[in-house]
This record gives structure tokens, sequence and C-alpha cells, in this order.
């Protein structure tokens, strides 16, 4: 019980004053972007990584985890009381969430989703503890080979597999892969795409993309669409107090719903949109009140979903404290934050880190004890949040926004960036392009390019090497089927569908 | 889905093959961009030109598919396509956006950034500027401190913050004796 004792040592490093109280701001930040729409826990840590340069890096993960676990618990208030996700994995959420409080039963949906979002994130986060050490032991096997074929699945899965469209989805990746180039080669010193202005030799900022895409793109589709219709703020009603019936009904959606998302989050997929949406449809499968979905609200559909949603996304930190593989935009911040630290997570993070990853995943668990206690004694003060007008909102996120890019360097170039990506990221909103892509392409995909060419100098310019190792062949074999899997298999279903019409004697 | 529905021919759809033209473009600038880095012949085999061809080629392949499927009728959502743009709204907010940018180096931060709160405001349809103007200036302000004094991160400096600057340094001072 090796992970026991570092856990204690953890919560010894968590539980000092400084640290509890970077935890409270985290949740407390987080609990508030989450309720916000428009702002989301990607873009509010990025424009807080200037952080790094001021605290110990157990302090500003502490901070950002606290973000990322209360963004969640603040996304599902959004959903259940206003009908629009303030985050994408709790869009099934709104489904139920909403009907319920329509119904009059709102108090109740909100409780079920707080106190479930609370067991699925600490058995999530008990996982990571627990998981983490064993996926440990088998990377340390891993070579430059095996670490590209695996961003290669990652890439995969994150574009291709999840999302509406895999062409879509694969051409923010290289988007995000064209930014992530810019700058200065650092193997060979050679500067690339940097169209001969010298600004561009140091890169471009992760904040500025953030920023960019999350903030400035959404201020301009928002804009845009005026004429959309809006949705109205239910009123709370009901207690927030669960009856009886109402915790026998939402225990097993909760367990459910965490065995379901943190396996899924724990994959190098991530994504929580898969886990929500299986869990809401094995509970509305289950249910014993079917009738009560998609019409007055069925709390299972709410509770199981809220759990798989926090149990994944507690499972994304093991690929990303173990592999240094991020799967979402957020993880793929704080991929940026370690980086502003010197700290290449990886294998070796969690002997070489071991105050850092302990304390923090320790200071999870705290996170999630302070999180139910803000998120429902306090849930008034949150529901007044919505009521802030779009056009303040907005505006002042756009304030921020521009604190956070200028500062990098006091450069208009810097803005004139930032503009061209909210330009970039009002036309991906509009067209209905994936961006959590493009922050993955650009921080994965130079560390991808760093093992390919490890890889490939290990190997003398071989390039069998990607297959002629078996774990190698395995992934990326994997990450083909993931590509091409899901096109065959609509193809074949849609020859099944047509099969009738192609009957002779038929016209 | 009955046998009668015939599949309605497909329309071009202009936006869509827009972006996906747009895309071949941009890999043509990566061409040209990867043409224009210098391979020393000690990296010829792996050189820092490998990626940017894969991106490249990546690029070009799915600007295609986009070009195919935008032939094809595109892939907007019908409740997308049935909602007018508002072009007003969306200029107006860039107009602010442009309006920092021109500004913040000659008016600084706070002043730049209020004209811009304001214009985003009246864009998204407040007509109260007055109040805009000054909910503007305290989110500024508390954005200006707070990031440039709590995070250490150098924010141009206008006019307004050189005031409020000297005026906390000397209440600081003033504190400590």
């Amino acid at each position: 019980m090796e992970t026991l004792g570092h856990l204690a040592h953890g919560f010894s490093v968590a539980f000092s004053p400084i640290n509890l109280i970077w935890c409270l701001v985290g949740t407390t930040l987080g609990t508030a972007i989450g309720v916000l729409p428009g702002l989301g826990p990607a873009l509010t840590i990025a424009l807080l990584l200037p952080i790094t340069y001021q605290v110990a890096p157990e302090a500003s993960f502490i901070l950002f985890a606290g973000i990322y676990y209360g963004a969640m618990y603040g996304g599902s208030t959004t959903s259940i009381l206003l009908n629009t996700p303030g985050e994408s994995a709790t869009i099934v959420t709104a489904l139920e969430g909403n009907r319920m409080a329509r119904s009059g039963r709102g108090g109740a949906a909100l409780a079920t989703s707080a106190i479930g979002s609370f067991v699925a994130g600490t058995l999530g986060t008990i996982g990571v503890a627990f998981l983490a050490p064993i996926v440990v032991k088998f990377a340390l096997a891993f070579g430059p080979a095996e670490y590209f074929s695996l961003m290669v699945l990652a890439f995969i899965t994150v574009s291709a597999v999840l999302g509406s469209s895999s062409v879509r989805g694969l051409t923010s990746l290289f988007v995000g892969f064209v930014v992530g180039m810019i700058g200065v080669d650092l193997q060979t010193g050679q500067p690339r795409f940097t169209f001969g202005m010298s600004e561009l030799l140091d890169g471009v900022d992760v904040i500025v993309v953030a920023v960019g895409l999350f903030a400035v793109g959404e201020t301009l589709y928002m804009a845009s669409r005026r004429y959309a219709g809006k949705d109205d703020i239910v009123p709370l009603k009901g207690s927030l107090y669960m009856t009886a019936a109402e915790w026998s009904r939402s225990w097993r959606p909760w367990l459910r719903g965490a065995l379901i998302g943190f396996p899924i989050g724990a994959m190098p997929a991530g994504g929580a949109e898969i886990p929500t949406f299986l869990s809401y449809a094995i509970e509305k499968k289950l249910s014993r009140h079917k009738e009560e979905f998609g019409t007055v609200g069925a709390i299972e559909g709410v509770a199981g979903p809220e759990a798989a949603n926090n149990a994944s996304a507690a499972g994304v930190l093991v690929p990303m404290l173990t592999l240094g593989l991020p799967t979402s935009a957020t993880a793929a911040i704080m991929l940026s934050a370690f980086q502003s630290y010197g700290i290449n997570p990886g294998p070796l993070l969690l002997t070489t880190q071991a105050d850092l990853v302990w304390g923090l995943i320790a200071s999870l668990f705290i996170a999630n004890v302070i999180l139910v206690v803000l998120n429902l004694p306090l849930i008034g003060l949150w529901v007044r949040l919505l009521k802030i007008p779009a056009p303040q909102l907005y505006a002042g996120i756009l304030v921020f926004a521009t604190v956070g890019t200028y500062g990098i360097s006091q450069s208009p170039i810097d803005l004139v960036i930032l503009y061209l990506l909210g330009a970039a990221g009002f036309l991906m909103r509009r067209f209905d392009f994936p961006t959590a892509p493009v922050i993955i392409g650009m921080i994965l995909g130079p560390l991808a390019e760093t093992q390919f060419r490890r890889a490939m100098t290990i190997s003398n310019g071989d390039w069998t090497v990607f297959y002629k190792h078996p774990l190698s062949l395995t992934l990326l074999t994997l990450a083909f089927i993931g590509l091409v899997g899901p096109h065959i298999w609509a193809y074949i279903e849609h020859r099944r569908m047509r099969g009738p019409e192609h009957v002779p004697g038929d016209a | 889905m009955s046998t009668s529905d015939q599949p309605a021919p497909p329309r071009l759809a202009v936006p869509e093959l827009l972006i996906g033209v747009g895309l071949l473009a941009c890999a043509g600038a990566v061409a040209w961009q990867t043409l224009a880095i210098p391979v020393s012949p000690l990296y010829s085999k792996v050189g820092p030109t490998v990626f940017p061809y894969i991106t490249m080629t990546g690029m070009v392949i799915l600007s295609l598919l986009l070009i195919i499927a935008a032939l094809r009728g595109g892939w907007q959502p019908e409740d997308e396509k049935e909602t007018p743009t508002d072009w007003k709204a969306m200029g107006i907010a860039a107009l602010g956006l442009i309006a920092n940018l021109v500004l913040i180096q000659p008016l600084g931060f706070t002043a730049a950034s209020v004209i811009m709160f304001v214009l985003i405001c009246h864009g998204f349809g407040s007509r109260r500027p007055l109040r805009d103007v000054l909910l503007g200036l305290i989110l500024a302000l508390a954005a200006y401190f707070g990031f440039a004094r709590a995070l250490g991160v150098n924010i141009g400096a206008g006019f307004i913050e050189n005031q409020l600057n000297a005026i906390v340094d000397s209440v600081v001072a003033m504190l400590r004796g």
C-alpha cells in the first residue's frame, strides 16, 4: 500500500494553510466561471498562466485543479436552470435537469448533481491515486516510437472519433499543429513559419490561442447570433434536500456514472461527451420511471451523467500526469503550465515531483468537499451570477482577455494575432469545427514531433521502427481503426438501410 | 425514412466552399514557409521540415475533403442556416476590438479597455452608455490591478494608471510609516 503512504504525504502538503487558500480560491473561481456562460476552465487557466512565474508549482496546480473541478460543478447549475450548457460535457445534464427545473424540481436536480459530482469526483480521484502508479510502471517501458504512436492515437481520438465530423476535427488539429510549429525549432535552431517576423521567433503563446478561440471567437459568435432564441432562467424551486425516494433513485446512477466515466476519461482518448451520453442511455434503459424521461425530467438522467462527467474529468488527469498526454483543452493548458516550470510530465513525474503530484491529488479530495459545500448551501449566490446581462458579461470577458494577452509582452502584435485567431474561432464556431483539438494540437504536436525525431534518430532514419515494435504497431492500428472504423460502419449501415430499395421490381 | 423521399439534388454551399479553399491556401502558405527553412545536411534524415511536410499533406487532403463536402451541399445544421447573422452587432463588437488595438499604446490599458467595453456592450444591444462607461472603468481597473500588481504582469500604463499607481504607492508608503 505504497499509494496510501504517498497520499498521506500529499495531504500534509495540501493541508498547509496557504495551499488550502489556493484550493478555496480555485474552487470558488471555478464554480463562478462554470456557471457563467462563455467562460470555461481552459480560458480561465490560460489567463492565469502568468501566476506560474510568481508562486510554487504546488500552489498553482492546486489552484488550477480547483478551477478544473469547480467548473464541472458550476456548469451543471447553468445547464439545469438555464438550459444553456455552460460546458460541452454538461449538455446531457441539461436534457433532464432543465425539465426537472421547469416542473418545479430544480432543487432536487441541483442536489443530485452536486452530490453525484462529489461521489464520482471522489471515486475518480481515488482512481487517479491508485491507477497512476500502475500506468507509470507500464509507461517506463515506452520508447520514443511508442510515445509517438500513443500520441497519434490520442490525436485521432480527440479530433476524429469524438465530435460530429472527423474531417472537421482533424482540420482543427492540423491548424493546431501549424500554430505549434511557429517559432524556433528547438533541435536545430531554425526559425519556422515566422514569415520573417522576429516577434514570432518565440512562438505563439498558448494564452493568445486560448483567449482568441474561446473569448474573442465566442464573443463575436454571440454578437452575430442575437436573432437566435434566448433561454430564460428557470427560478429555483423545490427543496435542496432530496427525499428518500430521490436518494434511492440517485445512488445507483452515481456509482454507475463514476464507473463509466473514469475509465473512459483515463484512456488516451479523453472527452466527457461519450461517458455522459453513455450514462444517460444506460440510465434511461434501466430506469423504472421511463415516462419521466423527456417529459417532467427524470432524476436518474441528471445523477448518472453528472457523475460520469466528474469521474471522467478526474480520469483525464491519469494520462496527463503519467504520460504527459493531455486529452482535453484544459489538460493541454495545464501541461503548458508544467512546461513553464520546466517540469516534463511523464512516468518520472510521480517520483521526481512527489510533493507536487500527491499534493495535487490530495487537494482534489479537499476540493470536492469544498465544492459540495459551495454548490449546495450557497447555490443562491451562483444563481445570481446567471443574471449578469450578456452585453456586460461578454464585454467584461474581453477586458480580462486583453489584460491576459497584452500582459505577455506588451506588444500590439500579440493583439493582432489574438484578433486573427478570434476571427478563426468565430468561423469555427459558426461552421461547427471543434476548438479543443487546436489547443491539443498546438501543445502536443511539438511533443509528438520531438518523439518522432528521437525515434528516427535512434533507428538511424529507419521508418520501420513505428511498426516493428509490437506495442507501437498496436497503438497505430488502434488509431487507424479509430479513424476508418466509424466510416466503414456507417457505410455498412447505410447499405443495409438502403437494401430493400434495390429489390428488383420495386420501381 | 420512407422510399418516397428522393434526396434533393446537392447544392453548392458557398461559405463552406470558401472555408475549404481557405484551408487549401493555408496549406500553400505552410508549403511556402517550409521551403524557406534552411536544412543542414546533418539533419537531412529527420530535419525540421519533415513534420511541416506531413502537416501540409494532411491539410491538403482535409481541404479537398471539405471542398467535396461543400460541393455536396455543405454541413451547416439547419438552425444555423436559418438564423440570420447580425452583421451590425458583430461589426460594432469588432470595431471595439480594433479600437482597443489602436488605442492601447497611446492611451494606456484602462482607457482603451473602457472604449472597447462600451462598444461591445453597444453591439450586444445595451443602450445605457454612461452606466457601461462606469462598469467598464471598474472592471478595467480591477483587471489592471489584479494582473499588474498581484500577478506581476507588466501592462501598458497610461495616464489613469500612472496617477493611480502613484496614489497606491503613496498610500503603501504612508502605511509603512
